[in-house]
């Protein structure tokens, strides 16, 4: 509480500057925040970076399977991470599966993320047995693993980019919605809004204007290492077999599908697209967990 | 006290009434496996009497109602892939996770607890901040994936341990364990490990955090000045201490560490609940996909209700406020 109040002072005056200075005065995070732009440049240029396009099936040939790294393809094009089982050059596998988690991780964070906002402000303002019966719902939900409920949903919905987002949501929501309540609850207490019900401002504008702006940085970290978990959770699935369809690879898939030659020495198949997996979840984890201490003083690790 | 457990009791029970209806519908939702099951030739009459077979001809509520009853008795029905009792092929693979989930808890104790507790002594160490980023590396590195490259590394290049499968078993008390063979010990070392990696850095983090907040306390300041040696005050005075909270996290993640099962055991081809989980949903064995969902949310529901009832027996605060939340 100290700290939060010293740094408040600073924030009142720069407050962008202030979070500049504070942010990289951890050489970890700087680095984890160069890293991350370098994973999503590499996503998003996919297309532009990589030396094929691996879910063009005319321009994967058979006979180019498990090639080392390094070596070249029939066609004279240069495998630098070598190829897959189909012939697949890894690196444009790699690029183009990092783009379908990062898309899987953040939509699902983010629709999860609003739903999860709605519900809990809604849950606390409201109170009573509009309460009572979402935190239940919350309550039921949270005492299973999350792995499990996913794993059931794609068995029942099938797999797909958009089933497995909306698995994810259903998983991620009510997390959110219980944080989000909790925030409110203790924020509902503020002088703040005392003084917002004191100018009889509308229910609606108490939440969003004045109660909302004041859970975001604490909701800012939770939604970051959220990302990386949602990342972490499809890649799972897909390596499961319940993910995304074989005709376009994520990362998981890659790896489960490298997994079968890893046995006959080809290890290359699994160990570059999860060294790219690892390295993205971690540099949004080391980048959520400065941001925890730099935002958000009072919540204790 | 006793209208507190008599209310969870009751709150649980109905919780676990919620997630059969759930279970049993959701899973009858998803494809056919009559189409799976039925041979090639098999024409509309064979198929009848498939149906007939499984129950699957009566009106979705009546087999509902069926499933309740027969739950009640203990009979989830029988699995179509095996032929028998779902409850009892579920059991049978039972003790295999078990073992799995119980050593990879005490692994990460093992490995954990004195990490943090070095990392908590010495803050600012880079021993302590190479602990540190372990724990980070450990949350952020996708389980499955650190599976295989174990097996990469210490089965096929070190071949220092076998890669998949349980090993050789003994019965203890009817029980089949491989913990007390060296060559189940062998099979059993890396999937544990594996499964233990995510509470390892948990554990550290927590540790850490404990020790941190203990060592500020009056009552190892009081020991300090007593001139008490200082690994009595450690081992005795924080460890006992932090050990509260350590331990209650560990027993509600001791759920998710069964559930992650499903994804170690699939790696390492453990015979345990998960992997016949997976190889169920590949085949759409329905009733045993429900009995082990139904038995989860039991075990889970069970976890919960025990931790809820010792806690308000630890802090009277909980059982009088309803739930502090």
């Amino acid at each position: 509480m100290s700290a939060a109040a010293g740094t408040s002072v600073d924030i009142e005056e720069r407050p962008f500057r202030q979070f500049v200075r504070d942010f990289t005065r951890s050489p970890g995070a700087v680095v984890a925040l160069v890293v991350l732009t370098g994973v999503l440049a590499a996503a998003a240029l996919a297309p532009v970076l990589s030396p094929q396009n691996p879910y063009d099936l005319t321009q994967i040939d058979i006979l180019d399977n498990l090639q080392k790294p390094g070596s070249e393809s029939m066609s004279g094009m240069k495998f630098l991470l070598g190829s897959d089982g189909q012939g697949r050059d890894i690196l444009s596998a790699i690029l183009y599966g990092l783009r379908t988690s990062l898309i899987v991780g953040a939509a699902s964070v983010f629709i999860a993320l609003a739903i999860g906002v709605f519900v809990g402000l809604v849950s606390a303002y409201r109170g009573g047995w509009v309460d009572t019966v979402i935190m239940r719902i919350v309550d039921l939900q949270l005492s299973l693993p999350p792995i499990l409920i996913a794993l059931v949903l794609l068995v029942l919905l099938g797999g797909g980019v958009d089933k497995i987002i909306l698995a994810l949501v259903i998983v991620q929501w009510s997390f959110f919605a219980r944080t989000v309540r909790g925030l409110a609850l203790v924020e509902n207490n503020r002088e703040y809004m005392d003084a917002a019900r004191g100018l009889r401002l509308g229910g609606l504008r108490v939440l969003f204007s004045h109660l909302l702006p004041n859970c975001l940085p604490t909701l800012i970290v939770i939604a970051t290492v959220q990302v990386a978990s949602a990342i972490s959770l499809e890649a799972t699935l897909s390596f499961l077999g319940l993910g995304l369809p074989p005709t376009e690879p994520s990362l998981g898939l890659l790896i489960a599908n490298g997994f079968r030659y890893m046995m006959s020495g080809n290890y290359w198949v699994s160990v570059f697209p999860g060294i790219a997996l690892l390295v993205t979840i971690m540099s949004i984890n080391v980048l959520g967990d400065r941001l925890r201490d730099v935002l958000n003083p009072r919540m204790a690790r | 006290m006793s209208v507190f457990i008599l209310r969870r009791v009751m709150e649980s029970v109905f919780v676990i009434l919620v997630m059969t209806f759930l279970v049993f519908f959701g899973v009858s939702v998803i494809g056919s496996p009559i189409d799976i099951f039925a041979a090639q030739e098999c024409d509309q009459r064979c198929r009848a009497e498939l149906a007939q077979r499984f129950g699957l001809d009566r009106p979705i509520w009546e087999q509902y109602i069926l499933f309740l009853g027969n739950a009640l008795r203990g009979e989830l029905g029988n699995s179509f892939q095996h032929g028998l009792p779902a409850l009892q092929v579920i059991l049978h693979r039972a003790p295999a996770t078990l073992e799995l989930a119980f050593s990879a808890v005490f692994i990460a104790f093992a490995v954990g607890v004195p990490l943090g507790m070095w990392a908590g002594l010495r803050p600012s160490a880079w021993s302590s901040r190479a602990i540190m980023t372990l724990s980070t590396v450990g949350f952020s590195v996708p389980t499955f994936w650190i599976g295989l490259i174990f097996i990469m590394v210490f089965a096929l290049w070190l071949g220092w341990l076998p890669a998949i499968g349980r090993g050789q078993t003994v019965s203890i008390f009817g029980l089949e364990l491989s913990i007390f063979t060296l060559d189940g010990l062998s099979h059993l070392v890396l999937p544990a490990t594996t499964l233990a990696l995510f509470n390892i850095a948990l554990l550290i983090r927590l540790t850490r955090a404990g020790v941190g907040e203990v060592l500020q306390s009056e009552y190892v300041r009081f020991a300090r000045a007593k001139g008490l040696q200082p690994s009595r005050i450690l081992l005795v005075h924080v460890l006992k201490n932090i050990m509260i909270p350590v331990v209650t996290v560990i027993g509600i993640e001791f759920g998710g560490t069964i559930a992650f099962a499903v994804v170690t055991e699939t790696i390492f081809s453990w015979p345990g609940m998960g992997k016949l989980l997976i190889d169920a949903i590949e085949v759409l064995d329905r009733p045993l996909i429900v009995a082990y969902l139904i038995l989860v949310v039991v075990l889970f529901v069970t976890i919960n209700l025990i931790v809820d009832i010792l806690y308000s027996v630890l802090d009277p605060r909980v059982r009088l406020g309803g739930r502090a939340r």
